[in-house]
């Protein structure tokens, strides 16, 4: 990581004189600005870049993704299956060259059901990230824009509301609802977007008062243009570190609650779900298991991973 | 008589998980006698009980899949309580493994028509060493059926056999002493039944018609703790942490103390089949499975391997059937009904989803109900039908013609949730998606929900199960007739009506179970009401050094005389 | 401060109203009443036990009936579980819950914050990748699935421990493991980044500069600043651990709340539900109020208009 210029420093426990490094009296290049300039953006994508488990983590992410949408089809393709039929004469088949990842306990094609799996799982979270996204923006954005009343009121409703265990709401919802691929996002995103609407408020927040907002406002732009031209597009990082967090715990949430078995109908199935179906006897045909549980748990790894790279490369206070 | 069926609410919905939930892999050698309910090596050493020496420690450790609600005789409706109070009470009979009751509180009895005679044993004592008498019986039945009980006890239509029992449970009469039960002494206990009921001895075993001690009269709490509960039976409940475990000790006042040979009984809570499992063969508990607990049916394959001689499958006088609404497109149809029924492989579900080495059924009776001489099922085979895909074809074809589809509605097959019965849904859809080329969607529900749907007839076809109230083929006849309250079919028929209602009467066997049998190809081969799946069983694995359990016909287990031998 | 706890003490018991009013019209919203049984009770019993529960009055009065119950601590009669008050199920069924998740926060916090520790102190080493690689396992596994897990090699294969039950020390440590899994994970995370900021923060150089033994800066300012934010996560964490315990408690067999809970939303034994429901909602907002104090007590930066936590 030589070449990386914005490394943090090793801890000063084992600082070494080799650590340090002559940089030179030359004049010259003592005037000469010792960072490139190089716009926000391209800064922090570089720096996204150069962090080698982030790239990693966005590579798994890409490939699982990959494989949710044309993972089923290739077996289609190859074998004709799909994530539905049965083949009872072919249950709990390990995996082999007719079927890749096994069978269940219907015979069914656990290559297909993985990834059909990993495609609803990440419909969930990525749709409950969308909407929380959605509503935490605006109403985040109205809170830190209008300050005052407005923000008092607001974000007191949105305390009340956060207060109010997440968990028991969405149990009690999905209780409630007949649990479908709509119910349980809905479900998950009751109370979900209250996190994302205080980020985009402390942010706006800030952002408010500094001079390009002035400079705009002084130049007649109306409250919508300030908000959604020049304050949201500042507050970006954060928002998309938020959103990349935000998506593994739907996921999560989601495998929980088919524990519970609040989730999704089958012959439907989510990651969790398949895992919740293969515990009972997972000891014997642990592929059952293995496959969807290493998938979640990639998913889950990577979205953390990378998530938290972005916020290192975003967040200019690690910029030493 | 009344349509009701019961005791089994609840055993119905535990075999229903449970059984399902067990199953067991290769079934061939299990179905063998199919008809004859296969063996059960349980129980059957006990007469050579002598030869093999006694565990010094005597504690039979088990698992509940549920906590009993309550330990009240007359407000329990679980299998699990079932079990429980078999240990704690002892009613006027006990069944034993035939079905046949036994002297058990009564010692003997007269019958004369519908009138019943019990003559009590006299050495019976209640755990603090009151003596049992006729007016505890006498006692326990009023506040069965008095309408003041609260919460209203949800079996007291077992006891509407008794003369104007309905009446004064239902406030039309307040009399108790019009009701037909009388205590003549301390000792006898003279019933009068409203009609002939061939198998009212074997309703006196079971825990609706427990005695109850006086004490609890006016304490509306004290079948919920340890400490205030006074019982007749082999067993005194010791301890009880919510939840957690509930323990029972020897009763010593018991008067058959002597045949009992278990200390005490540990029950432990857990309702993961996994879990239970895994600590079965662990060595924590002395048995896992049905009735009250469970054992996945992912590893009953396994089992079969692993743990052969341990493993054992019983049948038990239940039915797993999906019921068709015939008032609802397009099973208003009685053609298409067939067709549906006629093309599923009952046995590949059988051996490849239940695994339990259930019995594919083409009828309504199961196996285990008693006939004239021998079971129903052995004298009247379920032959209504046969699966037949080519036929199903052609029927659907001809029922499409004769309701003028060209394409069949949109068909939602419901269950209750289970992982059990989702499994089968899933396989039948698919067999019908093969055979007939119908897309029909599966939806799960819960199971209030379930109910509610089923009841107001807001389905097209749906998961079903029913169990044994009593060992007699009404059981199972009545719930169909016109005006039951547990036929969610819309199916009416007059001749059905009349032939239940004629058996009702009957007092010649012989002649009840013809009615019997023509109801139920009035039901099955005429009008296929329901499609019926297979006949439950009962699976579990016990320790060898286990002996004595006695399991009864319709999977009800009675542990009292149950032992350990040294191992 | 007194303004500030009166506050967020009004807030709590306003989001609880909620909580509760949500709770009781959710229920009632479900289709089927808890009454519905597979084999149906003849009307006129029917009729009376939908009496005798309340059911058979206006929604509205069954709520005000409620509310006014739950002030005083009653939560009504279970329906299923016969003649037993809710209030008592839960009393009885808490002290399990309470144990396994009391030693569940101690040990979370305890192995996280020295997790933390040795992957700060040795940045960038093995310990530190050993560590990192742990949490980040710790938080990719669900629950469920790390519980089958140690339930298999430790009790299944090794016997060394039980597959069931809460009798005795033994018992904690399967159920434990797998509850505190996550949590761990999240602290080592957190103690781990908020060390480094410190070990890299002046104060430290200045207190090395000044000769102090780094034993002495380690524990003087190190520990102290660096666990910090582990006390904002005292909140969340026993949210997880509550939630969690739903499914621990089912797979261990362990008779606590959780068990309960499920129990009773697969008989849709309402008032349990609701009660518990409550019951919890108190716990964890009092929990996420503690927090809230203990942290502005002990970091008298945080605004008190502030304070949440991500």
């Amino acid at each position: 990581m030589e070449h990386n210029p914005i490394q943090v420093m090793p801890t000063p426990v084992d600082l070494k004189p080799e650590d340090f490094r002559k940089i030179g009296t030359d004049e010259k290049e003592a005037e000469v600005i010792q960072r490139e300039s190089i716009s926000a953006w391209r800064d922090a994508w570089q720096r996204l870049c150069s962090n080698k488990m982030s790239m990693v983590a966005l590579s798994v992410l890409a490939l699982i993704i990959l494989a949710a949408i044309v993972g089923p089809w290739i077996s289609k393709w190859v074998h004709g299956y799909n994530y539905y039929s049965n083949d009872l004469m072919n249950t709990n088949q390990k995996p082999s060259g007719a079927h890749w990842f096994g069978t269940d306990d219907l015979g069914r094609d656990m290559w297909v059901r993985t990834w059909m799996g990993a495609r609803i799982s990440l419909i969930v979270g990525l749709a409950a990230a969308c909407i929380d996204l959605l509503i935490g923006v605006i109403y985040g954005g109205i809170m830190g824009y209008f300050g005052g009343k407005v923000d008092e009121i607001m974000n007191k409703f949105s305390e009340i509301l956060y207060a109010i265990p997440y968990l028991l709401v969405t149990i009690l919802l999905l209780v409630v609802m007949e649990p479908s691929l709509g119910t349980i996002i809905l479900a998950l995103t009751i109370t979900g977007w209250i996190n994302m609407s205080w980020i985009v408020r402390g942010e706006i927040m800030q952002l408010k008062n500094r001079e390009f907002v002035l400079a705009s406002r002084s130049m007649g732009a109306g409250s919508g243009r300030l908000l959604f031209k020049h304050l949201l597009p500042n507050a970006v990082g954060p928002i998309i570190v938020t959103v990349t967090l935000s998506v593994p715990n739907a996921i999560f949430s989601e495998a929980f609650l088919s524990f519970l078995g609040l989730g999704v109908q089958a012959p439907i199935a989510s990651l969790g779900s398949m895992i919740n179906d293969a515990l009972t006897g997972w000891l014997y045909y642990p592929w059952r298991m293995l496959f969807p549980a290493a998938v979640i748990s990639l998913t889950m790894l990577a979205f953390n991973i990378f998530g938290d790279g972005l916020r290192d490369a975003l967040d200019p206070k690690l910029k030493k | 008589m009344k349509k009701s069926k019961s005791l089994l609410l609840l055993l119905t919905l535990v075999l229903a998980v449970g059984t399902l939930l067990s199953a067991c892999g290769s079934n061939e050698k299990n179905n063998a006698n199919g008809g004859n309910n296969a063996t059960s090596n349980s129980g059957d050493n006990a007469a050579n009980s002598g030869e093999a020496k006694l565990a010094a420690d005597q504690t039979l450790r088990i698992n509940l899949s549920a906590e009993p609600p309550t330990f009240d005789p007359a407000q329990a409706q679980d299998s699990q309580a079932n079990t429980v109070l078999k240990l704690m009470y002892e009613g006027l009979t006990r069944m034993d493994e035939a079905g046949e009751a036994q002297p058990a509180a009564a010692e003997k009895w007269d019958i004369d028509g519908t009138k019943y005679t019990f003559h009590l044993r006299k050495d019976a004592k209640w755990s603090n060493g009151d003596p049992v008498t006729a007016n505890d019986f006498l006692f326990a039945w009023e506040r069965v059926l008095s309408p003041n009980t609260t919460p209203a006890p949800p079996y007291a239509y077992q006891l509407y056999y008794l003369k104007n029992a309905q009446e004064y449970n239902e406030g039309k009469i307040t009399d108790f002493s019009q009701v037909g039960v009388k205590a003549v002494d301390d000792y006898t206990l003279e019933v009068e039944l409203t009609g002939p009921t061939p198998y009212f001895l074997g309703l006196t075993s079971f825990y609706t018609f427990f005695p109850v001690h006086q004490s609890v009269k006016n304490d509306d709490k004290w079948a919920v703790e340890a400490s205030k509960m006074i019982v007749n039976g082999a067993f005194t409940l010791t301890e009880w942490t919510k939840g957690q475990t509930i323990d029972v000790t020897k009763n010593e006042n018991y008067w058959d103390k002597d045949s009992i040979k278990l200390s005490k009984i540990t029950m432990s809570l857990v309702n993961s089949g996994a879990t239970e499992l895994t600590s079965y063969k662990n060595g924590e508990l002395d048995r896992a499975g049905h009735p009250n607990g469970e054992i996945p049916t992912d590893q009953i394959p396994i089992l079969q391997k692993e743990l052969k001689d341990e493993l054992h499958v019983k049948g038990t006088a239940s039915t797993y059937y999906y019921e068709f609404n015939v008032t609802a497109k397009p099973f208003d149809n009685a053609k298409i009904r067939k067709a549906f029924a006629m093309s599923i492989d009952r046995q590949a579900i059988v051996d490849k989803v239940t695994l339990g080495g259930q019995i594919p059924a083409f009828g309504f009776i199961p196996p285990g109900i008693k006939g004239v001489s021998e079971e129903f099922r052995t004298e009247n085979k379920d032959d209504y039908f046969t699966e037949n895909v080519e036929e199903a074809k052609k029927l659907l074809e001809e029922g499409m013609q004769e309701a003028g589809y060209t394409k069949l509605p949109e068909i939602t097959l419901i269950y209750n949730s289970s992982e059990a019965h989702k499994k089968i849904a899933l396989a039948a859809a698919d067999m019908w998606k093969k055979n007939l080329g119908v897309d029909v969607k599966t939806e799960n529900q819960e199971w209030a929900v379930f109910l509610e749907n089923r009841r107001s007839l807001n389905y097209q076809i749906a998961r079903a199960a029913w169990s044994a109230d009593y060992n007699d083929p009404m059981t199972f006849i009545d719930m169909w007739t016109s005006n039951s309250g547990n036929n969610d079919s819309g199916f009416k028929n007059e001749e059905y009506d009349k032939l239940v209602n004629e058996a009702k009467s009957l007092e010649d066997n012989a002649k009840r179970n013809e009615n019997f049998k023509k109801a139920e190809e009035i039901l099955i081969k005429e009008n296929q009401v329901l499609l019926p799946v297979y006949y439950y069983t009962n699976v579990s694995v016990e320790k060898p050094y286990l002996k004595g359990i006695v399991l009864d016909f319709s999977g009800a287990i009675d542990y009292t005389r149950a032992y350990l031998e040294d191992h | 401060m007194v303004r500030y706890i009166a506050n967020k003490l009004l807030f709590m018991l306003i989001s609880l109203f909620i909580l509760i009013s949500a709770t009781f019209f959710l229920m009632k919203a479900i289709p089927g009443s808890p009454l519905t049984s597979e084999k149906q009770v003849p009307p006129a019993i029917q009729e009376r036990l939908e009496e005798q529960l309340g059911l058979d009055k206006p929604v509205y009065q069954q709520y005000f009936k409620y509310l006014g119950d739950v002030v005083q601590g009653d939560f009504g009669i279970s329906m299923k579980k016969i003649n037993q008050d809710v209030s008592n199920i839960i009393g009885q069924t808490f002290s399990a819950s309470l144990k396994l998740g009391l030693v569940a926060i101690v040990v979370a916090v305890i192995v996280g914050v020295l997790l933390g520790m040795l992957a700060a102190l040795y940045h960038r080493k093995l310990i530190d990748n050993v560590a990192m690689v742990l949490a980040v396992l710790g938080i990719a596994v669900p629950s469920f699935v790390v519980a089958s897990l140690l339930q298999y090699v430790f009790s299944s294969q090794l016997h060394w421990l039980p597959t069931m039950g809460f009798k005795g020390p033994m018992y904690y440590v399967l159920p434990v493991a797998a509850l505190t899994a996550q949590p761990i994970a999240f602290i080592a995370r957190l103690t781990r980044s908020s060390m480094l900021e410190v070990l890299h923060a002046d104060y430290i150089k200045t207190a090395k500069a000044k000769g102090l033994s780094w034993l002495a800066i380690l524990w003087r300012h190190v520990i102290r600043n660096g666990i910090m934010p582990v006390i904002t996560y005292v909140g969340p964490m026993t949210a997880n651990i509550v939630t969690g315990s739903v499914v621990i408690e089912q797979i261990f067999g362990i008779g606590g709340i959780g068990k309960q809970f499920v129990e009773a939303i697969s008989t849709r034994d309402y008032p349990v539900i609701m009660g518990i429901t409550i019951f919890y909602g108190i716990l964890l907002m009092l929990a996420r109020f503690l927090t809230d104090i203990a942290y502005m007590i002990v970091d008298p930066r945080v605004k008190v208009n502030k304070g949440k936590e991500g």
